[in-house]
């Protein structure tokens, strides 16, 4: 019994010692570096127009109207809301899957104007782990390119050049994929950033 | 299978060789209370603090049911301490959504989740946790959790080590070094790293943002997310809505993800967890904080080839580990570039390979790779949704984890359940030539086998039983996410998951129900600590024995037959536990999707 007491002691002086200093200190430590040095992306990598916030460089955004770019599907609550970010965990199997990754393919091909023989990037009809994936791939951008071209009437050389502009290669020409950041490049094309 | 793969395989694994050594010297001078480190000047005035308020002396050293006891003592008092803060979140501060109390069935399973090292995660973390539940009641566990696992592995190398010791060290010494040595120095620098890769860190409320485009969107008008208001629960109402505003989530998260990665504990701040940009923003974040899943895991192979004065046995263990680690990532690897079929049957193309629940600047390597390290240790972050793997590749991180995560596995608990491991082989191997065993100079005999069978046990029952239970009642299948072989795989995936306290999860099961909590919280509560009573109980039982000499007729506990008898045992364990389970779900699914039409 004595050793019970003695123990529970310990435990709470335990946890209230470290839990000041690893739950109050180690955060607030981070928080001061990270406000002083990385102002802008420990805050979010907020987007700016005119004092109003317009999104952050991170997350996707929907967009459907032709003359902008698309990113990759939405699992995230209703889609792309940042709140209830998640895929969609549908299978492999999964008819639900397969019957929307089927409406997905007609819709890009009709909308891009693409034959029925080429497949459609992958990226552009399956939703992704977080549902705000902000990147799509330069295949999938290159495809959408003509018809965002066409849309505002731009020249095909004039739209590569913005999209080559919000393209980020591989890390360390090693990690990860070359990718385009689909709200970055379509707030430009509108000429908000 | 692109080159850049293979490159970045050479590259983890040469860092993971690299730093075995350092880490495993400096976690031996931590894990010796006299020991000096380079910190030291820093840190002791800080650590005498501790013990000052604690009363204790740091040369007292206890018996192995001591420290089991302090351990048990205070994971229960911590468990219920966070238990309380998300009872109470709305009355606490640093709530900026004015989130309410969080359930109590939730409640327990995230206590008994966060307390287990496991952190399954039964609910989303950005509409259910304020900032202060998050940061303190979560984030606490993450490092002393780690701590936990580190110091019962510690207590086992010592009684490895020791001979006729009554003593295994002490439990808050160990407690308190392995914080301020290694866990806060560590996270510290990770988290400001993970800033500059564009993670936040912040204690603002949300932000809001126009929308460029306004768009219509079924919305969720409310979402059951685990918070109780007005005492019940709210319906899920979709209904079609002009959707102007993206609300971001902001908060402490820089701080949270880099222990959440370190200590293996894999408890996301948000419900995507490291699919999460603001979680896991880069490439590079993304390859740091693999590493960092399998760095302090690594370095103690190193600490018990030292403490045991045998560095051979150490890189041993360690090879052993990393063949099982590069056997499932290549087969996941394979399956995923090699995509669904039933996807490119409809026009999707085949390169990549699955994308499905995977992210763009990951692709289908970095998300392979993290899926493998995720579940050999027991981190259980995720940064692809585990759930739309392809059969086999959905079955790496499932087979991983009932192999009892001892590939590296989490910090400390990878350790002394690999060496139960070890020690059943050396038995095994004693049978075969028929002498009695000795490991490392102590002579195996029927208790410390009977213990690691306890330990091999303990998960398996969990895993099986409550996995049975689930899948035959209306409450198992009820939330399942997807049908058919899939569905019995979710459950399956759920309870091999809590038992061996790994936390990730085929999302697509509803776990946020009252059975699927308290099930699920048992589970985790079995796999951590009955568990840790058998391994603290071989530890004080070697301790107590004296060393023999190495004799001509003793096994080498090191070179390419121990490699090959630790790896067999740990597999033939597996396979012949979990063949049958997993027959009847990821691979006759695997038979379907090769053999048949049929959708589910």
């Amino acid at each position: 019994m004595k050793t019970l007491f003695q123990e529970i002691k310990y435990s709470v002086i335990g946890i209230l010692s470290l839990g000041i200093l690893l739950c109050g200190i180690y955060p607030l430590v981070t928080w001061t570096v990270a406000q002083v040095f990385f102002h802008e992306k420990a805050n979010g990598s907020l987007l700016m127009e005119e004092n109003q916030i317009i999104g952050s460089a991170l997350l996707a955004q929907g967009f459907t109207g032709h003359q902008y770019f698309h990113p990759r599907p939405s699992a995230a609550g209703g889609g792309y809301d940042a709140v209830s970010s998640g895929g969609s965990n549908l299978g492999p199997l999964s008819r639900t899957l397969s019957e929307m990754v089927q409406k997905r393919v007609d819709e890009y091909r009709k909308e891009n104007g693409l034959d029925a023989d080429i497949p459609v990037p992958a990226d552009a009809v399956t939703s992704s782990g977080s549902g705000l994936d902000p990147h799509i791939s330069p295949e999938n951008a290159l495809i959408q390119a003509k018809r965002v071209a066409r849309e505002r009437g731009m020249t095909d050389k004039a739209m590569l050049q913005k999209i080559a502009d919000h393209t980020e290669g591989r890390t360390l020409w090693l990690f990860g994929q070359p990718r385009v950041n689909v709200l970055t490049l379509n707030c430009a094309l509108d000429g908000r950033l | 299978m692109d080159p850049y793969g293979w490159l970045q395989i050479a590259i983890f694994v040469g860092l993971i060789v690299a730093a075995t050594k350092p880490m495993g010297i400096y976690l031996s001078r931590i894990l010796d209370p006299d020991a000096q480190t380079f910190l030291s000047p820093l840190i002791s005035p800080v650590e005498r603090l501790f013990y000052r308020l604690f009363g204790l002396k740091r040369r007292e050293e206890q018996g192995w049911r001591a420290y089991l006891f302090s351990l048990l003592v205070f994971s229960c008092l911590s468990m219920i301490f966070s238990y309380l803060i998300m009872r109470l979140q709305h009355l606490l501060p640093l709530n900026p959504q004015g989130f309410g109390p969080v359930n109590p069935d939730l409640s327990f399973n995230t206590a008994a989740s966060f307390t287990t090292n496991t952190n399954w995660q039964n609910y989303s973390g950005e509409s259910t946790m304020s900032y202060f539940s998050q940061m303190v009641a979560l984030t606490f566990h993450n490092f002393v959790s780690a701590a936990c696992g580190i110091a019962v592995s510690a207590a086992l190398v010592r009684g490895i080590a020791r001979q006729r010791s009554r003593t295994v060290g002490n439990f808050w010494v160990d407690l308190v070094r392995i914080n301020l040595y290694l866990l806060l120095p560590l996270s510290l620098v990770f988290a400001v790293f993970l800033v500059s890769q564009g993670v936040v860190q912040n204690f603002k409320p949300y932000v809001v943002s126009q929308l460029a485009e306004p768009a219509n969107h079924s919305v969720l008008q409310e979402a059951d997310t685990g918070n109780e208001r007005g005492g019940a629960r709210s319906d899920t109402l979709m209904t079609d809505r002009k959707v102007r505003i993206q609300t971001i989530v902001q908060g402490p998260v820089a701080s949270q993800v880099a222990i959440k990665m370190l200590g293996t504990n894999g408890g996301g701040y948000t419900n995507a967890n490291a699919a999460h940009p603001y979680e896991n923003p880069t490439p590079l974040s993304n390859f740091v904080q693999i590493f960092s899943i399998f760095l302090i895991p690594a370095g103690l192979t190193y600490y018990l080839g030292l403490a045991l004065k045998n560095r051979r046995h150490g890189w041993a263990i360690f090879t052993t580990m990393l063949v099982l680690f590069l056997a499932g990532l290549i087969v996941c690897w394979f399956e995923e570039v090699s995509g669904n079929p039933r996807m490119h049957e409809i026009g999707v193309s085949a390169a990549p390979g699955n994308m499905e629940g995977k992210e763009v600047r990951f692709g289908i390597f970095g998300s392979a790779l993290f899926a493998t390290v995720t579940t050999d240790a027991s981190c259980g972050a995720v940064n692809s949704m585990h759930d739309s793997f392809t059969p086999l590749g959905g079955l790496v991180p499932l087979v991983n984890i009932q192999l009892g995560e001892v590939i590296f596995g989490g910090v400390g608990s990878g350790l002394y359940g690999m060496l139960a491991f070890v020690i059943l082989a050396i038995f095994l191997a004693g049978l075969m030539v028929g002498r009695t065993p000795e490991y490392c100079g102590k002579k195996i005999e029927a208790y410390d086998v009977k213990m690691c069978a306890f330990v091999v046990l303990v998960s398996i029952f969990a895993i099986l039983g409550f996995a049975a239970f689930g899948a035959v009642t209306k409450w198992g299948t009820r939330a399942l996410g997807n049908a058919g072989p899939h569905g019995l795989t979710e459950i399956i995936y759920a309870f091999s998951s809590a038992a061996g306290n790994n936390g990730s999860a085929f999302a697509g099961l509803s776990g946020n129900t009252v059975w699927y909590n308290v099930t699920l919280g048992i589970a985790m509560l079995c796999g951590r600590f009955l568990v840790m009573v058998p391994v603290m109980a071989l530890s004080g039982n070697l301790a107590a024995k004296r060393l023999v000499p190495v004799s001509p007729g003793s096994f080498p506990a090191w070179g390419f037959l121990f490699v090959v008898l630790v790896a067999g045992t740990v597999l033939i364990v597996g396979a012949l536990t979990f063949l049958p389970a997993l027959a009847l779900g990821p691979i006759v699914e695997q038979f379907l999707t090769n053999a048949s039409s049929s959708l589910y």
